[in-house]
C-alpha cells in the first residue's frame, strides 16, 4: 500500500532541496476561481443592505407623487378614511394607527405575562425529554401560517366569542388580539429563555444557599438580571405583532373606527393594505396612500427592532 | 442524624409547597399557550381530514375555485417555494459565510448585521408592496410566478443568514486556526474543513423556511398569485414561471375562507389541514436532521 | 561570526486595541537551534509566535510594529503569506485534530499546497507521522478520524500536520500542557531528531523543559525580556537578572 521509506527517504533527502521542495504551485485556474468565489460572499454580504434601501426606495417610489398633496399631520391623525369616495376623498389614518396599536397592546397583555411565565418555565423547572419536547411543540405554534391563524380566528374562535362574551360580532379587536398573542410567545419564549440561560448559575446558586424558594430566586434574582433580553424579548414580540397581516385582516373586522371596547371590530394599517389595494388602480391617489401608510409601518417596525437590538447587544457585552 | 436523613420540619415542607406552587404557577402559563394551540389545531385536522384524498389534491379546482380539488394550488405552491428557495438559500449562506468568516469587527458590519435584522423585521404586506413596485413594475416582470417567488425570497433572506450563522459559528475556531497555521487560505479552510462541517446545520435551516415560504400569503397576493387558474397544460412545466400566474394553498385558503360563496364548509378545513400538514412534515425532518447531526458529530 | 541568524526581531511592539502586550523587543533566533522561551502565564509568548508566523492578522485589533525577519526578508514583504506560513509549523498548546481521516489530517497542508498524486501523499504521510512517533499506532486505521484519537496521539497528529508542509522553523506553543508525561517524553525525543533538519522555539511553561531540550533561553515578562543567554547561564546559580533566578526557582511564576 505504502511505498517503502528507503526510497522515501531518497526522494526528500535534505540536499536535494529545490527539486524536492513542496510542491508550492497551485494551480492558476485554482487561485482565479478562489479569488472570484470570495468576490461573489464578499457581494452576498452586502446583499442585506442593499435589500433593505431597495425595499424603502421601491415603496416609497410608489407612494412619494402623493407627498405632495399630504397635509402630514390630517394624514396621521384624521380619522376619516374615505378613500374611494368620488368627490371628497379622505386619507387620515388615524383610527387605523389605533387599530394597529389597540390590537397590538391588546395582544402584548395578554401573551407578555404568558409569554415570560412560559419561559420561565421551560428555563428554570423543566429538563430534559420534557423540555426538548416543550421546545418543539413551542416551535411548531411559531411554523403556524399567518392565514391558517386567520382562518382559525374567523371560523374557530369567532363562534366562541360570541357565545362565551355574548356579543353581537365574533370579529373583532379581542380575536385579533388572541391570534396575535398565540402569535408572538413563541419568539418570546425562545429570546426570554436565551435570556434567562445568560443569567450565571452562581446568582441561583447563592440565592438557594441564602435559603430562597424557587418563587422568590425567580422573581427577585432571576427576572431583574434577565431584565434586558426579557424587554428585548418583548419588543421582537411587538414587533412581530405590529407587522402581521392575515390574522387580523381575517379576524378583526371591517370597521374603520376608533373602537370603544375590545369587543368592537378595527381594522388595521396592514390589514388595510391587503384588502384595498387590489381594488386601485395603478397610480391613482388611493394607489399612493397604501404605499405611503407602508412606508409609515416600514419605520415603525425599524425603530421597534432597532431598539430591540440595541438592547439585546447590552445584553450580549455583559 | 444517625439514621441517615433529615427529619422534615414544618419549614421544609413550606419550602417545598411554596416550590410546588411555582411550578404549576408557570407551569400553567405555558400550558395555556400549548393547550389551546393542540386543542385548535386538533379541531381542524379533524374537520378537514375526511376530506383529504389523493383525488383531492391532484384534481384541478372548478367553478372559480369552490368546487373540485387543489391540485393547481398545490403545484402553484411547489413552484413558488422552490423557485424562492434557490434564489435565498445561495445568496443568504455565502452572506452569512461572509459574516461569520470574513467580516472585521467595525462599524460597516454592525450596518450589515442591522440591515439583516431590520429585513427579518419587515411587514410582510411591506414586502409586497416593494414586490409590487420593484419586481412586477420596475423590472417588467408583471404579476408572475417569478415576481412572487423573488419577493418571497428575499423575505425568508434574513433568517437563512442567521441560521447559517448559527451553523457556521458551531464550528470551533480552534479548527481554523488549525488551518491557517499550515498555510491555508481562508477559502480553503471555509471549503475543506467549515462548510462541510455545518452543512446539515445549513440544510437544516433551508428546510425550514419551506414551511414558512409556503404559508405566506400577503407577499404573494399582489406579486402573482390569482385566486383562480387551473392548470390546462399537460407538458412538464406546468407553468411557466415568467408569463404566469399561478394559485397558491395559502391564497386559497384565504379567498375561499373569506370571500368564496357557496363553498363546501369543509373545504377551507381541508386546505388549513394540508398546510399544516406541510409544516408539521418539515418540521419532522428537521428536527430528525438535527438529532441525526449530534448522534453523528464528529468532535 | 557573519552567520546570518534564521530569525531577527527587531523592536517589536504589539497591541490588542489599547492595551500593549509586547513592548518593544528585539532577539535573534540561530538556525538549527532549539531556542526556549520560559515566562509566567500572559506574558505575550503566544503572541510572539503569532507574529513569526502571521497569524496575529487574523486577530482584528490586534497592532504590529517593529520589523521580524525571517531568512533576511522581513515577514511583512514576503510575496505569499501562505506560502510564507508553511515555511513555519505550529504546534498549539491544546491538541487539535481536524475532523478528518488521520491520513487527510496530515495530507491536509500538502492538498492545500497544489500536491495531488497519491504516491506523493502516501510517502508524505507515512514519513511524517513516522517523525513523529505516531505511525506505529495508527497504521492501520489511517482512515479513521483524526478527532477521536486520545490528547497525546492528537498533539503528535497535530505536529505531523505541522511537518507536512516541511517547514525550516518549528515552533512548539505550551505543547505538553495537555498530555502525558509520557508522551511528552516521546515528543522531547523527537525535537532532538528534528533540530537537525530545522530550527525550533519552544515556548513552555514548564522550565525544566526549557533546561532539557534548549540551547538557548529567553525569559519573556510582561512582555519583555528579561534576560536570553545560553542555558548553562539561564539555568544556572548566577543568571545576569535576579529576576530569572526566581522565576526558574519557582519563587514565583
Amino acid at each position: 500500500m505504502m511505498p517503502t521509506i528507503a526510497t522515501d527517504m531518497q526522494a526528500t533527502a535534505p540536499g536535494s532541496a529545490a527539486a524536492t521542495r513542496l510542491k508550492q504551485r497551485r494551480g492558476r485556474v485554482e487561485m482565479l476561481g478562489e479569488r472570484a468565489i470570495e468576490a461573489l460572499i464578499h457581494l452576498c454580504g452586502f446583499s442585506a443592505i442593499i435589500f433593505v434601501f431597495g425595499i424603502f426606495f421601491f415603496v416609497f417610489r410608489e407612494g412619494a407623487p402623493f407627498l405632495a398633496k399630504l397635509n402630514l399631520g390630517e394624514f396621521l391623525f384624521s380619522t376619516e378614511w374615505f378613500p374611494t369616495s368620488q368627490t371628497h376623498a379622505k386619507y387620515g389614518v388615524g383610527a387605523l394607527i389605533v387599530g394597529t396599536l389597540s390590537v397590538t397592546g391588546l395582544a402584548m397583555v395578554i401573551a407578555v405575562p404568558f409569554g415570560l411565565g412560559a419561559a420561565v418555565f421551560v428555563s428554570e423547572f423543566c429538563s430534559g425529554k420534557a423540555k426538548e419536547t416543550l421546545k418543539v411543540v413551542i416551535e411548531l405554534l411559531a411554523a403556524i401560517p399567518s392565514v391558517v391563524w386567520g382562518f382559525i380566528g374567523l371560523t374557530v374562535m369567532s363562534p366562541i366569542i360570541i357565545r362565551t362574551f355574548q356579543v353581537p360580532i365574533g370579529v373583532n379587536m379581542f380575536n385579533g388580539a388572541l391570534l396575535l398573542a398565540l402569535m408572538s410567545v413563541p419568539i418570546m419564549v425562545s429570546i426570554g429563555e436565551d435570556a434567562l440561560k445568560a443569567v450565571p448559575d452562581s446568582y441561583r446558586e447563592a440565592a438557594i444557599a441564602m435559603g430562597a424558594t424557587k418563587w422568590q430566586l425567580v422573581w427577585r434574582v432571576l427576572l431583574p438580571a434577565a431584565r434586558n433580553g426579557l424587554l428585548a424579548a418583548m419588543l421582537l414580540g411587538v414587533g412581530r405583532a405590529i407587522g402581521e397581516t392575515m390574522a387580523v385582516l381575517m379576524a378583526t373586522g371591517h370597521s374603520v373606527r376608533i373602537p370603544h371596547s375590545i369587543f368592537d371590530p378595527v381594522r388595521t394599517l396592514t390589514a388595510t393594505i391587503a384588502a384595498e389595494l387590489g381594488e386601485t388602480s395603478k397610480g391613482s391617489d388611493h394607489y399612493q396612500v397604501l404605499f405611503l401608510i407602508g412606508i409609515l409601518l416600514f419605520t415603525i417596525t425599524f425603530v421597534v427592532n432597532l431598539a430591540a437590538d440595541l438592547i439585546v447587544k447590552g445584553v450580549k457585552m455583559k | 442524624m444517625d439514621q441517615g436523613h433529615f427529619t422534615e420540619t414544618p419549614f421544609v415542607r413550606k419550602k417545598r409547597r411554596a416550590e410546588t406552587i411555582a411550578k404549576c404557577f408557570f407551569g400553567g402559563m405555558a400550558a395555556a399557550m400549548v393547550i389551546p394551540l393542540i386543542l385548535i389545531v386538533g379541531y381542524v385536522i379533524v374537520q378537514g381530514a375526511p376530506s383529504l384524498s389523493w383525488e383531492f389534491l391532484t384534481t384541478n379546482p372548478r367553478l372559480g375555485g369552490i368546487r373540485g380539488g387543489i391540485w393547481s394550488a398545490l403545484v402553484g405552491t411547489i413552484y413558488i417555494v422552490t423557485i424562492s428557495l434557490c434564489v435565498s438559500a445561495p445568496i443568504g449562506v455565502l452572506s452569512a459565510v461572509y459574516l461569520n468568516e470574513y467580516a472585521r469587527d467595525n462599524w460597516f458590519t454592525r450596518i450589515v448585521n442591522l440591515a439583516v435584522v431590520n429585513l427579518a423585521g419587515v411587514p410582510s404586506i411591506v414586502h409586497g408592496l416593494f414586490g409590487l413596485g420593484a419586481f412586477v413594475y420596475a423590472a417588467g416582470m408583471g404579476k408572475s410566478i417569478l415576481s412572487a417567488s423573488l419577493t418571497l425570497a428575499i423575505m425568508t433572506l434574513p433568517v437563512i443568514i442567521a441560521s447559517t450563522k448559527e451553523a457556521l459559528a458551531a464550528v470551533p475556531v480552534s479548527f481554523r486556526e488549525a488551518c491557517w497555521n499550515v498555510g491555508a487560505t481562508r477559502w480553503q479552510t471555509i471549503r475543506r474543513i467549515v462548510l462541510p462541517n455545518s452543512i446539515s446545520g445549513i440544510l437544516t435551516g433551508v428546510i425550514l423556511q419551506v414551511s414558512r415560504t409556503a404559508g405566506e400569503t400577503a407577499p404573494v397576493m399582489l406579486t402573482g398569485v390569482a385566486t383562480f387558474k387551473a392548470i390546462e397544460s399537460t407538458g412538464l412545466l406546468l407553468y411557466n414561471p415568467v408569463k404566469d400566474q399561478c394559485m397558491a394553498l395559502s391564497m386559497h385558503l384565504y379567498y375561499i375562507a373569506t370571500q368564496a360563496n357557496n363553498a363546501a364548509s369543509s373545504l377551507p378545513y381541508a386546505i388549513a389541514t394540508v398546510l399544516i400538514g406541510v409544516v408539521l412534515a418539515v418540521n419532522a425532518t428537521a428536527i430528525g436532521m438535527r438529532a441525526y447531526l449530534r448522534s453523528r458529530k464528529k468532535w | 561570526m557573519a552567520i546570518q541568524p534564521k530569525i531577527e526581531v527587531h523592536d517589536l511592539r504589539l497591541s490588542y486595541g489599547t492595551r500593549e502586550v509586547i513592548h518593544g523587543i528585539s532577539f535573534d533566533i540561530r538556525e538549527h537551534e532549539i531556542f526556549g522561551i520560559i515566562g509566567p502565564a500572559q506574558s505575550g509568548k503566544t503572541s510572539l509566535l503569532r507574529c513569526i508566523n502571521r497569524t496575529i492578522e487574523f486577530n482584528a485589533n490586534a497592532r504590529v510594529s517593529g520589523t521580524v525577519t525571517v531568512d533576511g526578508e522581513s515577514v511583512r514583504m514576503v510575496k505569499n503569506v501562505y506560502e510564507f506560513r508553511r515555511k513555519i509549523g505550529m504546534v498549539a498548546p491544546l491538541p487539535v485534530g481536524l475532523p478528518l481521516s488521520i491520513y487527510d489530517n496530515v495530507a491536509f497542508a500538502p492538498r492545500c499546497a497544489g500536491m495531488t498524486a497519491k504516491s506523493d501523499l502516501d510517502g508524505l504521510v507515512e514519513k511524517c507521522l513516522h517523525q513523529a512517533a505516531l505511525w506505529d499506532e495508527v497504521k492501520d486505521r489511517l482512515d479513521s478520524l483524526g478527532t477521536k484519537l486520545s490528547g497525546g496521539q492528537q498533539q503528535r497528529l497535530t505536529i505531523a500536520r505541522a511537518l507536512s508542509h516541511q517547514p525550516e522553523i518549528l515552533c512548539l506553543d505550551e505543547f505538553s500542557i495537555a498530555i502525558d508525561p509520557v508522551t511528552t517524553m516521546r515528543i522531547e525525543e523527537v525535537l532532538k531528531e528534528l533540530r537537525k533538519e530545522m530550527t525550533i522555539i519552544l515556548v513552555t511553561n514548564l522550565t525544566q523543559q526549557a533546561r532539557r531540550l534548549a540551547d538557548r533561553t529567553m525569559f519573556l515578562w510582561n512582555g519583555e525580556i528579561i534576560e536570553l543567554d545560553v542555558n548553562d547561564i539561564i539555568f544556572g546559580n548566577h543568571p545576569k537578572d535576579r529576576r530569572t533566578y526566581d522565576y526558574v526557582m519557582g519563587i514565583f511564576g
